[in-house]
């Protein structure tokens, strides 16, 4: 498995390679998830106010998020070009819809406004609509990733099944920016959507935990040897924990909202956001054990399609320098637009 | 080697990229105007510009939204359908792609946040700087994917090992023979497509009856962006042209539709290429002028297609988009020249000229990919040129069913978004002008003042 022939570079730099790239996967999906998230609870909006204050709480933020997956998926092709050709070969289908899916939300971010007036319910339809195609075919391609792309029947629904559940956190995430980003009605809705999407996404995290080492013997091994079972507790138990405390906080912010208690809204405001994304840290942890060293489980380890040491260096030096600096400036851009959201005009 | 999912991978390709470059055409240009309207406001106060910003703007924001979401299209391609181009060539194509996307890509998705939606919480200084910085990642971007395309055509500073490209020389690589033909070149034809746009939407608005003066104003920067960079795109074709023929005759024969190696080669204006007979019938020639053109000598040597038998281009759509796309740059220096003249000059248009500039609008789209057909249809059968051949890049465990399906997919999404494009930019020049409250990103009948 860890090859033990490989020396300097030919050994890091793989490594250092697929730990960006698992950076910049957690990044889009934490990010780019609240956007979906907001996407599919669009329809709960009541009015078309309320639908345009939920698109302006993720309006200057989508393309900057959205860039993460530019960044994780190029980086596969990029460092791991022998695994990256296979992978999306085998996630052909899942990939076309997904990207279906992220062109009609992206676009219609801006035709709902710029079109007819009397076209926006149609736009805001499809943003509705690729939101949700987005992120169930997202889910997909993680069930068949953990999966080692298991193409039978089994394997297809237990992939459908993750696309529900990976729905549900993508939700329970949006729900929790709103909860930060608005007030007054908007903000209870979102208080109640986030309860519901909770039971959603423990439900799903639960069963990849369950089902991943079902499907697997690789994982069930890595799992459930009796040196590691001790060692890997509390990923699971901080994750029921963290779904727990979530729980808790909602129907403190519920209270709150019912008895008007504004200083206990904000003071509590941001803790679903930060809850649903130390449940999708936790998640991805595992995940990220599980499937260490391998991009195709029990097939391809990151050092086998590895692209050769010298392009791994220019490129390793080129992202060290220049990622903390998207970093810093993607915070920037987040303390410009912090606070509630306002509607997004184009001038002063 | 299956023909039919060989064909069908090349023609979802050419869909996606084809709909891909219609945007950067313009957001790489109208960035750069953009700015040059918030500078003139700033330095004169002249509500004009202001007004001029206000509108394009809003342009800028859905052209560069469409050119994201395509983008990402693009980023993905390469993994489902051509795995074997990175697994050949990816030590040079990786580096050049990641650095597209740290640089570049993420700058301006960054920081174009601010510059759409952040004038009223940043100061005017902080504003300007994002919007710099919007232009500089588009243009950066430009910059890295032409250089990997020129590579493709002109590939220079590398060594083959183990039937894999390394890379040696990345100097040689970046600034490989083509590159600033190529780049120069795609550039000024954003500028161009830019020019045109915004000429023929201004004289869109005036034929309504707007009496606007922003109108006449972006007709007038319109007008004059496209005189003066026309004839420097002309120039920069030329040499552009001269330099594939060093490096790629082929491609140049089938431009010509030559198929015999001639001293004092004409230049067709008309020919249907008939590739069972290696010749052309109804031929309109004048004679000598592609020898003159390319070598600057009437009875100079031009290499005809018979030479490079079994490793040229089809001839057809090698030869005729050429001449579409050079056909669309005369028709641009004529129209251009005129307009540029007779507004400088009267201060107004003939209706006729006006309508014709309303036909023009998107001239520059039918030029590019005119022009990018040529480019890359004449490039094969090669994908990297004398490294790879498109054929053996393929994926081999995608079936003709599989692409048929995403095929069909990529293009009915791409002709409904760029009908309902073309489509909103007419609409939002004609609600121009008509309700002022009405242009805000989220109009609503009514806003709800938070807490």
């Amino acid at each position: 498995m860890i090859p033990t022939d490989l020396v300097g570079g030919a050994f890091w730099l793989p490594l250092a390679f697929v730990m960006m790239m698992g950076l910049g996967m957690l990044l889009y999906v934490v990010l780019d998830g609240y956007d979906l998230g907001v996407g599919m609870l669009l329809p709960g909006a009541k009015t078309e106010a309320e639908r345009d204050t939920m698109i302006s709480a993720i309006g200057p933020f989508w393309d900057a998020n959205e860039t993460w997956l530019v960044l994780g998926i190029g980086l596969l092709l990029v460092a791991f070009p022998l695994a990256h050709g296979i992978i999306l070969t085998s996630l052909y289908l899942p990939v076309t819809l997904m990207l279906a899916g992220l062109i009609l939300r992206g676009v219609a971010f801006d035709f709902r406004v710029k079109g007819r007036a009397s076209h926006k319910h149609r736009w805001d339809h499809a943003f509705f609509v690729g939101s949700a195609l987005a992120s169930f075919s997202q889910g997909v391609m993680l069930g068949q990733l953990v999966t080692g792309f298991d193409g039978s029947l089994w394997g297809w629904l237990f992939s459908a099944a993750i696309g529900v559940g990976l729905m549900g956190g993508y939700c329970l995430l949006g729900a929790g920016w709103l909860i930060l980003k608005t007030c007054d009605r908007l903000q209870a809705a979102s208080v109640r959507w986030a309860r519901r999407a909770l039971v959603f996404t423990a439900f799903g995290i639960a069963g990849v935990s369950i089902a991943t080492p079902v499907m697997s013997e690789v994982i069930f091994a890595k799992w459930f040897s009796v040196e590691t079972f001790f060692a890997l507790l509390p990923i699971p138990l901080m994750s029921a924990a963290v779904v727990a405390m979530l729980f808790l906080f909602l129907t403190r912010l519920a209270q709150d909202i019912k008895g008007e208690n504004v200083r206990g809204i904000e003071r509590w405001a941001w803790a679903p956001f930060a809850g649903a994304v130390a449940m999708f840290v936790l998640a991805f942890l595992g995940l990220a054990y599980s499937l260490f060293p391998y991009l195709v489980l029990d097939r391809i380890t990151i050092w086998e399609a590895a692209s050769a040491p010298e392009s791994l260096l220019i490129m390793f030096w080129g992202a060290v320098i220049v990622v903390p600096t998207i970093v810093l400036y993607n915070i920037f851009l987040y303390r410009v637009f912090s606070g509630k959201a306002q509607p997004l005009s184009y001038s002063d | 080697m299956d023909i039919e999912a060989l064909l069908l991978a090349r023609i979802q390709f050419a869909a996606n990229i084809t709909f891909h470059i219609l945007f950067p055409s313009i957001t790489i240009a109208l960035g750069w105007l953009l700015l040059f309207f918030k500078l003139r406001h700033n330095a004169t106060g002249d509500d004009r510009w202001k007004k001029l910003y206000g509108f394009w703007v809003k342009v800028f924001a859905l052209s560069f939204a469409m050119g994201v979401v395509s983008g990402i299209v693009m980023s993905f391609q390469f993994g489902t359908n051509w795995p074997g181009y990175m697994e050949k060539v990816g030590n040079i194509a990786g580096p050049l792609l990641a650095y597209e996307v740290l640089t570049a890509f993420f700058l301006e998705a960054t920081f174009l946040g601010i510059m759409l939606y952040g004038q009223g919480r940043v100061s005017n200084r902080i504003h300007t700087l994002a919007t710099v910085l919007v232009c500089f990642g588009t243009t950066l971007s430009a910059f890295w994917i032409l250089v990997l395309n020129s590579w493709m055509h002109t590939p220079a500073g590398f060594e083959m090992r183990d039937g894999v490209a390394h890379a040696a020389d990345w100097w040689a690589i970046v600034f490989n023979p083509s590159m600033p033909y190529r780049l120069s070149h795609m550039l000024i034809a954003s500028g161009l497509t830019v020019a045109f746009l915004v000429a023929g939407l201004s004289a869109y608005r005036l034929l309504r009856g707007s009496h606007a003066d922003d109108a006449r104003l972006g007709l007038k920067v319109g007008v004059t962006l496209a005189a003066v960079l026309i004839p420097l795109q002309i120039f920069v074709g030329d040499l552009h042209g001269l330099n594939t023929l060093k490096y790629q005759p082929a491609k140049v024969a089938a431009m010509e539709g030559l198929w015999e190696t001639t001293d004092g080669a004409p230049l067709l204006l008309f020919a249907l290429p008939d590739e069972e007979t290696r010749s052309n019938r109804f031929e309109i020639a004048i004679p000598k002028l592609a020898s003159l053109i390319l070598t600057h000598d009437l009875n100079g040597t031009v290499q005809g297609l018979n030479d490079f038998e079994g490793n040229h281009p089809r001839v057809a759509p090698v030869f005729w988009s050429f001449r579409i796309m050079i056909g669309m740059g005369l028709l641009m220096l004529a129209i251009s020249w005129l307009s540029a003249a007779l507004l400088w000059r009267r201060g107004q248009l003939p209706p006729l000229l006006m309508h014709g500039l309303v036909a023009m609008s998107f001239s520059g789209w039918v030029a590019i990919i005119a022009g990018w057909y040529t480019t890359e249809i004449g490039r094969q059968p090669w994908l990297v040129e004398g490294v790879l051949l498109t054929a053996d890049a393929a994926a081999t465990n995608v079936g003709a069913g599989l692409i048929w399906s995403s095929l069909a997919i990529y293009m009915t999404l791409y002709l409904l978004l760029t009908v309902a494009y073309v489509l909103v930019l007419f609409h939002m020049a004609r609600k121009l002008g008509v309700d002022p409250a009405q242009d805000a990103p989220n109009a609503a009948p009514f806003e709800e003042k938070h807490a």
